[in-house]
């Protein structure tokens, strides 16, 4: 190395982007409020995001006392619910509809889109592909005021006389097509459909934002494979999300047309008190096809960012590269492109043609080989790794476990013969909590545990975590598990009362074990959420790089300003994973080591990277020290 | 080695990713979301069509009218950014004024093809749902296309401030890509509902 020519470089320092946004000190509104900058509006995310999971959980408990309790008096709830609570104390059971209908919307779009993704790709991509914020600030806040929008009409639709919408959070028409169907389908009804149009919009703009900046806005060595894996996990969702989101607007706009102007998208040969209502030609079954083709993608938006946060994760708090990275990339890509194949796995039972039917199950049943190729690479890189047991390592590893447990009851509702034993019972409740709700939920915990340094440069308590974890883990299985049994004895879900029919009556006792389960579990939040607001502001301050991981958010200073990095945005030489490596005196090279400095470590084709030539122009860069 | 080069560190270069204009590539994936939400519909409309109770479409004269002057709008844009290229700041005014002129031309046709939709005893709701497809597939088409004269008209501004050159072409690039991809999506619509009426 010391016959080379040395090129001296001055002006290695040129930033594409400039420096131009660390400056910026504007007021408390332009901070906090309608901020431009990822990481406020990130948190913006992450805080409504965790309001709606607070006010879903709560909803999802009170449905459950109901189900576990049915001869409970609940007048001590009128305080709350008014009117909903019949005067012999028992629940409305319309507004029994309404509260499934607006924990599933709630959890599947508020919780666990708009808060998962909308925290966690807002909050890494600049810090972790090295820009200084989003393509556009701009449309960024937009996306957060069009969520907060949606959110405030949701919100509202909660408090109206005849309550929220009570179709399902799939609205099937005719229920949510039909006002006069039921109370949900009123007014309830038409906020829901205005709430979520305002939401897809906000998931468009952020959508296409995060898509830009992977692609655009990278720092300099940062190439596809050097990628983090959450990247490549926020990366494909953004693009599931582009693809998908616009069907779901073009369901919701027929049905507001059918519910409100007179249209007949979507009915045909209705009879309301033995009258034939005007509406002829519609098809029912057309908006499933439409909801579905949003609502199958759907699941994986939710899932992806869960399982990008935990590769990361499970390969930093192993100590060891994760395993089979590419493998990991190829598996999110089939999983995406098998997503919008397989919409009508969830129409089985709509008269849908047998064979048909088996083109769809065999689709389906493909899944499980991307899926279980993740599974496989989350324990191998666990296997013999120097595990360190963090918070965020143990929701990981809760992930893994849902996703394999909810998954392999997948395989059983994927054949089409089983399904139309199994459809829209309990079953199908316990898998899709297992495989999406849940394992997506701690995917969204872990990231928390493990970026909340990052976000609010201070420490969360480990040992609150750890409580938290452990009470979470075990009563989520608690739950969900008996809800197989309850669905295989042929439960229907979203029924009021099982007690009024003899065949169900002997599962009151696994019932009301779930109702005391998942008390316990939303009660084990709180834990969390003293943690996380105490932690906020008396929490310890957090060391530059807590973990011990190689990938640039931690090069930043511990409250990073708007801009990122006070100086030039560091250049990246490697790809993210490089823990233990055979050689190396630390456990862990971050990714702004070059191969140079590296010499005892590097691999035979990573020294062909820094093979100097006799002249080879601009191969080489001199710095001086800093 | 003396002193000096131990100051020095060398490193292998940092390749900078290729990339292009976030902003320009962001447009292409709004478009992307339109294609997606206009795809849906004429899927849905071709699944409908397959079922029963599909009364045909007939489409009025009007709208081959107003897809010649949509057409005719592009080609006005087409010369707009000619000119921009060649600093021939008059007729890039010209051409854009000529482009939102014919473009709310479109918009005005597309009112009276719907008149002329009317009495042929085609309505949005109460007759047949083939007929509240051609109304929506067209009505949210026009709603896109008063977003592309909005945009049109923010670049017309542009040009008064002398930001519109050959050096300054950005805006006017992306404000053509939407135009004519607009024009484009309304050609697609008019053919697709011809050939399944």
């Amino acid at each position: 190395m010391a016959t080379t020519h040395i090129h001296t470089h001055q002006d290695v320092h040129h930033d594409a982007h400039g420096d131009d946004h660390d400056h910026h000190e504007g007021n408390f509104w332009t901070n906090y409020i309608f901020s431009q900058d990822h990481k406020i509006i990130a948190k913006q995310f992450l805080i409504t995001g965790i309001f709606w999971a607070l006010l879903g959980g709560t909803l999802s408990v009170i449905f459950r006392l109901q189900l576990g309790f049915p001869d409970m008096n609940l007048d001590w709830l009128k305080p709350v619910l008014g009117g909903w609570i019949t005067p012999e104390g028992k629940l409305d059971p319309e507004f029994y509809l309404a509260l499934v209908t607006m924990h599933g919307t709630i959890m599947v779009f508020f919780v666990l889109t708009a808060g998962l993704s909308g925290t966690f790709s807002n909050f890494l991509i600049p810090l972790q592909c090295g820009a200084r914020d989003m393509a556009s600030g701009f449309m960024n806040m937009l996306s957060y005021w069009f969520f907060f929008l949606s959110s405030v009409i949701m919100f509202v639709s909660l408090f109206i006389s005849t309550g929220p919408a009570g179709g399902g959070w799939t609205i099937y028409p005719p229920l949510s097509a039909l006002p006069q169907a039921i109370q949900g389908s009123g007014l309830g009804m038409t906020l829901w459909l205005v709430s979520m149009a305002l939401f897809i919009v906000s998931t468009l703009l952020g959508g296409i934002n995060y898509i830009t900046t992977v692609i655009n806005m990278r720092t300099r060595g940062m190439s596809f494979t050097r990628l983090p894996l959450t990247i490549w996990a926020f990366f494909f969702t953004a693009i599931i999300g582009l693809l998908s989101f616009p069907v779901l607007f073009a369901a919701a706009l027929l049905l507001i047309f059918d519910r409100s102007l007179g249209t007949s998208f979507f009915l045909s040969d209705i009879y309301i008190g033995g009258e034939a209502l005007p509406n002829m030609g519609g098809s029912p079954i057309l908006f499933q096809h439409l909801f579905w083709f949003l609502g199958h993608p759907e699941v994986y938006i939710v899932l992806l960012p869960a399982l990008g946060i935990t590769s990361e994760i499970i390969a930093t708090n192993s100590r060891k590269p994760i395993f089979g990275y590419k493998a990991m990339i190829g598996s999110m890509l089939f999983i995406a492109i098998l997503s919008f194949i397989v919409w009508a796995h969830h129409m089985f039972v709509t008269g849908m043609n047998p064979f048909l039917g088996s083109i769809f199950m065999l689709l389906t049943l493909i899944i499980a080989v991307p899926s279980a190729v993740k599974i496989f690479n989350y324990v191998t890189t666990l296997w013999k790794g120097n595990l360190r047991f963090t918070p965020a390592m143990l929701f990981s590893i809760g992930l893994v476990s849902f996703f394999l447990t909810g998954g392999i009851t997948g395989i059983f509702l994927g054949n089409s013969a089983v399904d139309i034993q199994l459809h829209d019972t309990y079953f199908v409740v316990a898998h899709f909590h297992l495989v999406m709700g849940s394992a997506s939920f701690f995917g969204m915990l872990a990231g928390i545990y493990h970026w909340f340094p990052k976000m609010f440069g201070r420490m969360m308590d480990d040992r609150l975590g750890y409580i938290h974890f452990w009470i979470t883990f075990i009563g989520v299985y608690l739950v969900f598990f008996p809800m197989h049994y309850i669905g295989i004895a042929g439960f229907p879900r979203r029924y009021y009362s099982f007690t009024n029919f003899e065949t169900f009556t002997g599962f009151t006792d696994l019932n009301t074990l779930v109702s005391v389960a998942a008390i316990l579990t939303l009660a084990a939040q709180f834990i969390f959420l003293f943690n996380f607001f105490y932690s906020i502001f008396r929490g310890r301050l957090a060391p530059a790089n807590p973990w011990n991981a190689t990938t640039l958010e931690w090069t930043t200073p511990r409250f990073p300003k708007h801009g990122n990095w006070p100086g030039e945005i560091p250049a990246v030489y490697r790809w993210p994973y490089d823990y233990s490596k055979p050689g190396s005196k630390e456990d862990f090279i971050p990714q702004t080591i070059p191969f140079s400095e590296t010499p005892e470590s590097n691999l035979p084709h990573e020294n062909e990277l820094i093979k100097l030539e006799g002249n080879g122009n601009g191969a080489i860069v001199v710095e001086g020290k800093h | 080695m003396d002193t000096h080069i131990k100051e020095l560190k060398i490193v292998e270069e940092a390749k900078q990713p290729l990339s292009m204009n976030p902003k320009k590539f962001a447009l292409w994936l709004f478009m992307v979301s339109v294609l997606m939400l206009f795809g849906a519909w004429t899927s849905a409309y071709l699944v409908k069509r397959a079922d029963t109770g599909w009364a045909e479409i007939i489409l009025p004269q009007q709208m081959a009218i107003n897809t010649a002057i949509i057409l005719a709008s592009s080609f006005a844009l087409i010369m707009a950014y000619r000119a921009a290229r060649h600093d021939n700041l008059k007729l890039v005014k010209l051409g854009l004024g000529l482009t939102m002129l014919l473009g709310l031309g479109f918009l005005v046709g597309q009112f009276v093809a719907y008149g002329d939709m009317i009495k042929l005893n085609q309505y949005f709701s109460g007759s047949n749902v083939s007929h509240s497809f051609v109304y929506v597939l067209t009505a949210v088409h026009g709603l896109h296309l008063i977003s592309g004269l909005v945009f049109l008209a923010v670049v017309l501004a542009d040009s008064y401030k002398f930001k519109v050159h050959s050096k300054s072409l950005t805006r006017l690039e992306m404000c053509s890509t939407y135009w004519h991809f607009l024009g484009i999506l309304w050609l697609y619509l008019f053919v697709f509902i011809k050939l399944n009426p």
